[in-house]
């Protein structure tokens, strides 16, 4: 059921990523054509579509197709916008309207991430060998009192850090 | 849609004032990035390596390391 409601929001969107074959109008209204027989697919980068939203027209939107064919300022703003809406599903500010999905998506980044955690620490307790001896407590410590011995980087690096009179870290 | 109160928006030159923006803030972030790195890292670094070599005894340096026990070559 969940998987189902994740597929139809993913159609929805139009997030195939295909031009002009597979695509959804979202709310259909009654003079589409049924998916995925149309070729209208818009977006920000390819916002021409090759046809128009509406294909099946009644007798009243054929009237106002022929009316455009004319000169347009005898169109009043409602037919210009009517027209608009035959051609094109959305305006941009709709199409390019903000969602919610990156809550959804940080979500479930963090639930994944946290999932491979608990397996990690699953596997330091019962999978996991012994540590080999030169990363005991003891080996590094005298690990890095050689490298304090052969003075490294003692410029600005490490043995610039440590006070050879007091034989103790700088302040 | 009768635009009684919008201002008509720019509607050429949109590409070149972007360029010249970006041109600027370009060559202003690169400097800026420059010329802290040389007054945050690279004066800092020759100050370090200046002072540390002013009264730097190499022999005295060498003994030590020698007493530690840290060469092959000389016990």
């Amino acid at each position: 059921m969940l998987s189902r409601a994740a597929w139809s929001l993913a159609l929805r969107r139009g997030g195939l990523g295909t031009l002009g074959i597979h695509s959804l109008g979202g709310s259909a209204p009654s003079d589409r054509k049924m998916p995925p027989y149309t070729n209208y697919f818009a977006q920000r980068s390819y916002p021409m579509p090759d046809e128009p939203f509406c294909t099946e027209l009644n007798a009243e939107q054929r009237a106002l197709k022929e009316k455009e064919k004319g000169s347009w300022t005898l169109l009043s703003d409602a037919e210009k916008v009517a027209l608009y809406r035959l051609q094109f599903h959305e305006t941009f500010a709709e199409m390019n309207r903000r969602s919610n999905e990156w809550k959804t998506v940080m979500g479930c980044v963090f639930f994944f991430l946290g999932f491979a955690a608990l397996l990690i620490w699953w596997q330091r307790v019962y999978m996991f060998p012994e540590k080999p001896i030169t990363l005991t407590d003891e080996w590094k410590a005298q690990q890095l009192q050689r490298i304090l011995d052969m003075k490294a980087n003692p410029v600005q690096g490490l043995a610039s850090r440590w006070d050879y009179e007091k034989k103790q870290w700088k302040k | 849609m009768a635009s009684s109160a919008l201002a008509k928006p720019q509607m050429c030159g949109l590409l070149a004032r972007r360029l010249r923006i970006h041109i600027i803030g370009a060559f202003v972030v690169s400097l800026g990035v420059a010329v802290f790195y040389k007054f945050a890292v690279a004066e800092p670094r020759k100050k370090a390596y200046a002072d540390f070599y002013r009264n730097y005894d190499s022999m005295k340096d060498f003994e030590e390391m020698r007493k530690a026990g840290v060469f092959q070559s000389v016990k």
